[in-house]
Order: C-alpha cells, then structure tokens, then sequence
C-alpha cells in the first residue's frame, strides 16, 4: 500500500489510547506488527506537556500520524494539526472534525472545509468520514489522497454497519487508498473489511481494550493479513442453491 | 540515622516502616504542613484492589492486600466495599468491568436500593466489591505524620534535603529514567441531602468517574488520567465531565457547592507498577501511580527491609575489615 509517496507493509494501523500501561501499549504493537500508530493530541497537551508519553511512542520506531481527536471545529482541528506538526515533525495529520457529540460523527462539512485549509498549507490529510461518496469526492478535490471511511461510531466494536456502501466506496474510488476507520471490535470485523478490499484497517478500542492486547493485536494481524489475502485472491460469489461439488447424477447403484 | 527526601505518602510510609524496626529516621520535607506538597491530597483514598484489577497488573492485588490492615492501625478505614455500577446503556461497561475482574458478586436494583438508599430505582444492575475500603487521604496523611513522630522521627518541615539522602521519596521530582506524570484532576463537593456511605464507581465509556464520601456531606469526584506534565488547574472540558457524570449518578448533586477543585501529577512506571530502585548509593521509592494508598504500606515494607539489610551487611563487613 502506498500513501503520499510512503510504501506501508503492515495493512494494521492502531491507536495508542486507553492502554492499561505503556508497557503494554508497546508490548500490543510489537506484537500487531504495524508500521504506523496514531497519537491524539489532547488540546491540553498540545503545549508539549505529553513528552514522556510521547517519548514511549517513539521508542516503538513506527511512524506516527498524529490525530485531532476531539476536536469539535475547523478552527481547532487546524490549530491542533499544526500543533502536531512542530511536535512531531511530520506533515500527516489524522483530521478529525466531531459533529455529533454522542455518536462522535464526523461533522463532513467542517472536516472538507479543514482538509482543504491543511493541504494548501503542505499537509498530508487522513481525513476521518462517512462512507458517503460525495463527501468522498468533495475531499479528494480538497487535496486528500486517502479516506478513511467509518465502520461504526468510534469505540462501539459495531463492525461494519454499512457494508455495502463500503463496496461502494471501493467501486467508485477503485485507486484511492482506503482505510477503514472506527467500529472494528472483533478479528473477522477486521477480516470482513479487509475482504471488501479496503486497503487498510485503523483500529484502536478493540485492541486497547481486550483483556489480553498483545494477544488480540496479533490477532487483528492475522484477520487483516487473511482478509487481504482472501480479497487478492478472489473469491467466489454467494448462491442461494446447493452446488454440490460432486455430480448427482449418474451414481452407481449397488441395490 | 537514615534520612528520607520528602513527606508524602511515600516517605511517611516508609518512616513508619523503619521506625517500627527501630531505625533512627529524618525525614526533610520541603512544604510546612504533612501533605501539602504531596499529589496524595488529591487522591480518592479507596482501597480497592479488586476493582483496579480491571486495568492494573496483578500485583495491585498481591500487594495491594495487605494495605487495610496497615491503614487501620494509623487511621480510620471504612471497610464498606465498592459499588460498581453503569447507566442502562452502557452494561456493556459492566459486563467487561466483572469478566476484567474478581471478588465480587452482581446486585440488580432491590440490592442497590439496600446498600445506597439514595440509589434505589435508579440503577437496575450493578457489581458489589464487599472486601474494598476507603479512607479520607487528608485525615490519613495527617494521621501518619503524628503517628511516625510520637514513634520519635523527626519531620524537618519547609526544609530541602541535604544532597544525598538514604530514601528519596519525592514522586515526580526524582530523576529517575522511566518516570513520567499521568495527569488527575479531581473536585471535592458538599452536597449534604444526597447521603451515600460506600466508594461508588459509575462506569461510563468515555467519562468513567469514581465517587468516594469523606463525611458530613463532603464528597470527592475523580479522577482523570492524562498523559500531561502540566499541573495546571483542573479544564473545564475535565470538570465538567466529571460534574455531569456526579448528576448522572444523582439528579440530587445538581445542588452541590463544587468547595474545590484540584489537580495533580502522578509519578508513573511505563507498567503503572511502583518500584524500588537503587541509583547513586540512594534508594527510591516511586511510581506509586494510581495506586497510591493501597501500595505504599507494601512498598514501604519493602524499602524499610533492604535499607536495614544493606545497613546490617554494611556493619558486618566494616567490622570484618577494622
């Protein structure tokens, strides 16, 4: 998978919230394999105050796509994303732009009008949306050369409510990096997603969250690697009739 | 003589701990009453082990255990478990709260009512930790300050330690590799009509909040967890979640006078495991993390046995050589 220009083995993105420890943060993305992990930039961190957190993150050696999580705004989204920017060093930014303070919905108008500003001023945008094709589009000519559609509402281990818009996406945008965002909560959810032909997973509750994170992080592994591979292969389409894989007819009698 | 850096949570501990085996101890600490600079008077004083298993390691328990007994004989306990317990929309908050966790029993609304009166009717299912216990952190700090002085340490209030101590126990402003400041902010509330007499837990996926009385209708509301070396009062964005979360659990706490908000910086490990540490000829005691009031007595234990030990082998080999 390519992204801006960067060649990404792992197909496993994951997020680095609500962790029991560090230590385990760390042990869960060790053992996930993954080349890329997303930071939230707490507002009021921003300052530079979450440097030992941060230093453990940079210890793992993946890259980091720093978010703006929480963020409710275009004014703050694009504040915090230059925040983000000095203290890491890196032109990519996770945007998120909350519409919706319950379901944590992307609010898709302030997130294009965000993306926009953040590209003219050299940002590589990850933008946080719907599967909605449109908003889609409208944030490709924002300058974005990836989405990152939802499966669910974010933290709800949902899975894919939408699969088929989720096709849809894959349809319309065929050579646009997709990555699906939010709502995996389960292996076979990743697998699912994996399946349809997204190119990538961001998963960061299900694994946080686990009883055991090391072990589900290698577990989302393996769903991912085993849904790309099944889509790269691919395979067959569902019948409503029974295909039997030997011929009926013809069969010898013994009576 | 040994001396201790700090009269915090940590280095009162672990007076008490070497006075009990006889050591002559000083303690120096910087602030001039017990616990005004120590991030311990904001904490919420439950010991509760079994509830903190949900996402602390194991040692919470194997160490954590042996924290009421210790407390009892400085301070009172109140050793009236932990209630745990979710809105109706978020018992999945419960269920995964009771798989992560042991030592408790499930109580639907009829048992809620009979262990918080003022509950009754509003939460149908809930988690019952019978063996935890709080204390009041304040009352504790000053409690174990007056105990380890009538055993005969001597506290050098407002007074910096020399440059090189037996014991530092100075949290966050120890220089040890490792350490970092998780963030907790917390409020105390007065609220006299709403009576509660146990640590409430109110599980909530995004503003979780843990409920503990300190009597005469004084309540305190935490706490946050922040990955921030900022000590700056408490955010609005953070008090006012941990206020909604108090209204959530009580329509009655709309009445409450918020009589102060506080934050703090807790010194943490990369595993949230406090340690001990040897670094300079000084050993530190630190890290204690969350988990303050329930793991010092363990960790003070600990740190009073290798420095009388390390004193002991010392002499003998001094005696050898002379």
């Amino acid at each position: 998978m390519k992204v801006y220009g960067t060649e990404i083995a792992s197909r496993l993105l994951l997020g680095t919230a609500q962790y029991p420890s560090p230590a385990v943060l760390a042990e869960a993305v060790h053992s996930s394999g993954t080349e890329i992990i997303t930071v939230s930039l707490r507002r009021e961190t921003a300052d530079g105050s979450g440097a030992g957190f941060w230093e453990s993150l940079r210890e793992t050696g993946c890259r980091i796509l720093p978010n703006t999580a929480g963020c409710h705004s275009v004014q703050e989204a694009v504040t915090t994303a230059r925040m983000a920017r000095e203290l890491f060093g890196t032109p990519w930014i996770k945007l998120e732009v909350i519409g919706h303070s319950d379901t944590l919905q992307p609010d898709v108008f302030g997130l294009v009008e965000a993306a926009r500003v953040l590209s003219a001023e050299g940002f590589q945008v990850f933008p946080y949306t719907t599967d909605d094709l449109v908003v889609g589009e409208k944030l490709l000519e924002a300058g974005c050369e990836v989405l990152m559609p939802w499966g669910a509402p974010i933290g709800s281990g949902q899975g894919l409510r939408n699969p088929d818009a989720l096709r849809a996406m894959r349809a319309h945008f065929p050579d646009v990096p997709l990555i699906v965002d939010a709502g995996i909560g389960r292996p076979s959810d990743a697998a699912q997603a994996m399946e349809l032909g997204m190119d990538a997973v961001l998963l960061n509750t299900a694994v946080a969250k686990a009883g055991d994170p090391a072990g589900m992080a290698s577990a989302m592994a393996l769903a991912v690697e085993a849904g790309r591979a099944g889509y790269e292969a691919d395979p067959m389409e569902r019948r409503d009739m029974a295909v039997p894989s030997t011929p009926v007819l013809g069969l010898a009698e013994f009576a | 003589m040994i001396t201790i850096a700090g009269a915090g949570l940590a280095g009162l501990a672990c007076a008490y701990e070497l006075a009990q085996r006889g050591a002559q101890v000083t303690v120096y600490e910087r602030g001039e009453t017990p616990g005004t600079g120590s991030v311990a008077r904001f904490a919420g004083g439950m010991l509760a082990p079994w509830c903190e298993r949900e996402s602390a390691e194991a040692e919470v328990i194997t160490l954590g255990s042996r924290a009421f007994g210790w407390w009892a004989k400085v301070t009172p306990v109140h050793r009236r478990g932990t209630l745990v317990i979710a809105p109706a929309r978020d018992r999945a908050e419960l269920i995964r709260f009771a798989r992560r966790t042991t030592t408790h029993r499930g109580v639907d609304g009829v048992e809620i009512g009979e262990l918080e009166p003022a509950l009754a009717g509003r939460f149908a299912q809930g988690l019952f930790f019978e063996q935890e216990a709080h204390l009041n952190p304040r009352r504790a700090l000053r409690d174990l300050s007056a105990k380890v002085q009538q055993m005969g340490v001597e506290i050098r209030y407002g007074t910096p330690a020399p440059a090189r101590v037996a014991l530092d126990c100075t949290g966050m402003a120890a220089p040890l590799p490792g350490l970092r400041p998780v963030r907790g902010e917390m409020a105390i509330l007065h609220c006299p009509e709403v009576e509660i007499s146990r640590a409430l837990r109110l599980l909530h996926p995004r503003m979780p909040l843990y409920l503990v009385p300190r009597g005469d209708g004084y309540f305190m509301i935490g706490g946050t967890m922040i990955e921030s070396s900022s000590d700056r009062a408490i955010t609005l964005r953070s008090l006012s979640d941990l206020l909604s979360a108090a209204f959530a659990l009580h329509p009655g706490f709309a009445e409450a006078s918020v009589v102060e908000t506080g934050a703090g910086l807790r010194p943490a490990f990369p595993d949230n495991l406090p340690r001990l540490s040897e670094q300079g000829g000084t050993l530190y005691v630190n890290g204690l993390y969350r988990h303050g009031f329930l793991l010092a007595p363990a960790m003070a234990e600990a740190a009073a046995r290798r420095l009388l030990q390390e004193t002991s082998d010392e002499d003998h080999r001094e005696r050898r050589t002379a």
